[in-house]
């Protein structure tokens, strides 16, 4: 199934939760949803027979803030990359967030894949993934102050006196 | 304690035999860790109750510092991720920047690209029979992978200049063509290989002692691998026939002719140690065929296409994954239609393997731990990137 048909299929079943379907002029198209239908969009597109996604491939977040044109430079996403190799097919679902209050519900439950992932994009940047069995920071150590690869994080100038320069 | 126990009318054995549990703590620096790793294992006398990883002791900030160089000096920092395959490495990441930029690859340069890739995939393997024999006490079969490996590291330092970080695959094609002198080494390197191969077997696949360690140890399902999102060996150790480079084929690998092995269980169960590390060694084989092939019919022509001095990537995003010899690498890039890349996430096998082992490492033996870990063949350059 191409990504076009499946944004049709969704749309169909979520309506105005599912973003228009902008195919844009270079690169891989992906499909837009809104936080609060994301954890439904993510079951049906695991459970539905004719969708099958049994593989998630990647969990990652994108910091938009400073990016030249886009609409709202202020947001961050949170993008998830599917694979099904039961039909051989794949999706990329992106959610948009507010930068100062970024929360979005955890899709750990579905695919215990996404369990690291998650914690990666919590460390890195800032998105509280809620109903995460277990929200840690995963590669910087629990008491790292900032999310390092937000575009406006300033890096500390010391680290329990080791300095960083 | 005892002493206590012999005055009381309690027999001193029911006393003595009672177990606590307790914490371990295995690494950083443990050898069988392969890199810096933590676990803290929960045990029961010898039983393992529960283990909980901890990575990130080798951040270096790889996704940061894309962001701030531009796309052809991204190249060379992808050498570090899994420096076991950077050839690999480095092609995921051009042909990412390619598929973005809509540049095209001359056909040479693609097969170049696929010989270099499948000797790395080799090399890569060659560590992997090697360090898994140690972690489970032979210290032979060690020598014996170097050995191989050396033939493979010698190639790329012609071809290259570098001998772990090559920086060979550029945007638009690679850095040298193949001379003469290197074809013919690969070609005895192919026989050496070829002849090696059934000494390894006699020494470690079929060792009673290697097969009791592995076999019927750490089994994952077919459908759990694919849960947590495993690839490479490991989801094809588990019977699952997934090879990108044979499912999405990229970079002129459609023109080859190999097969793709997935465990079958002959020691034990199907997805045990012991199928995974077969399936690697099956690989190499293939490999060989594949680095053969391309030998042989390696085209004439260019060996790099016409790309701009100044790269600015249109804007857009792009997901090329490709199969490493740990699973799928795949390099997430979002250009905002400057030089250097808005986002540019490194979707690394090694990290998302790792993420299994919490269930795996659970009601098993301590000494089963490291078989799992090394049938599990991480690189903790990629997981901690």
């Amino acid at each position: 199934m191409t990504m076009e048909t499946i944004h049709a299929l969704l749309r169909e079943r979520f309506g105005e939760a599912i973003g228009e379907w902008p195919p844009p002029e270079t690169g891989d198209p992906w499909i837009g949803v809104k936080a609060e239908a994301y954890h439904d969009v993510a079951r049906f597109l695991r459970d539905d027979p004719a969708l099958k996604f049994d593989y998630l491939r990647l969990v990652s977040a994108v910091d938009w803030m400073g990016s030249s044109g886009a609409e709202s430079a202020e947001r961050l996403s949170s993008v998830l990359h599917l694979y099904s190799f039961a039909r051989d097919h794949e999706v990329t679902i992106a959610v948009d967030l507010p930068r100062d209050a970024a929360r979005l519900a955890s899709v750990a439950d579905l695919w215990p894949a996404a369990n690291w992932h998650e914690r990666e994009a919590y460390d890195m940047m800032g998105i509280v993934y809620e109903g995460h069995p277990d929200l840690r920071r995963i590669l910087l150590p629990e008491d790292w102050e900032g999310h390092p690869l937000r575009k406006d994080y300033v890096q500390p100038e010391e680290y329990h006196g080791i300095p960083n320069v | 304690m005892i002493h206590k126990e012999a005055q009381s009318s309690e027999p001193i054995l029911h006393d003595s035999l009672q177990s606590e549990e307790l914490l371990v703590n295995m690494g950083p620096q443990h050898p069988s860790t392969h890199g810096v790793l933590r676990l803290v294992v929960r045990t029961d006398g010898e039983m393992v109750r529960e283990t909980v990883p901890y990575i990130g002791y080798l951040h270096r900030c790889f996704e940061k510092i894309t962001e701030s160089v531009t796309y052809a000096q991204g190249v060379p920092y992808t050498d570090r991720l899994d420096y076991l395959a950077s050839m690999n490495n480095a092609l995921a990441f051009c042909l990412g920047v390619e598929k973005l930029g809509g540049f095209a690859v001359p056909e040479r340069a693609a097969w170049l690209r696929v010989i270099v890739a499948e000797l790395n995939r080799i090399a890569s393997h060659l560590i992997s029979f090697g360090t898994y024999a140690l972690d489970l006490g032979a210290f032979t079969p060690f020598l014996y992978g170097f050995r191989e490996r050396e033939a493979i590291l010698s190639i790329f330092e012609k071809l290259s200049g570098g001998r772990l970080l090559y920086h060979y695959p550029r945007i638009g094609g690679v850095r040298a063509d193949l001379t003469p002198e290197v074809a013919g080494d690969i070609r005895r390197f192919l026989v050496q290989m070829r002849k090696a191969w059934p000494e390894y077997n006699e020494l470690l696949s079929e060792n009673a002692i290697f097969v009791k360690r592995t076999a019927n140890v750490g089994v994952i399902s077919g459908a759990r691998a694919i849960a947590y999102g495993l690839t490479g060996p490991c989801l094809r150790g588990s019977g699952v026939r997934f090879d990108l480079r044979k499912n999405k084929p990229y970079s002129a690998y459609e023109r080859f002719d190999f097969s793709v092995p997935v465990g079958a269980g002959i020691k034990g169960a199907v997805g045990d140690c012991w199928d995974r590390y077969w399936v690697r060694m099956v690989e190499i084989m293939e490999s060989c065929k594949i680095v053969e092939q391309a030998l042989d019919g390696l085209p004439k022509g260019e060996i790099r296409g016409k790309t701009p001095r100044v790269l600015k990537l249109p804007k857009g995003q792009v997901y090329v994954p490709c199969e490493n010899p740990r699973g799928e690498l795949g390099f997430y890039i979002i250009s905002d239609g400057k030089t250097e890349p808005l986002r540019c996430k490194a979707r690394g096998p090694s990290f998302c393997n790792l993420s299994i082992t919490s269930e795996v490492c659970r009601d098993v033996l301590i000494a089963d731990v490291v078989a799992i870990l090394g049938s599990i063949d991480i690189v903790l350059g990629e997981v901690d990137r």
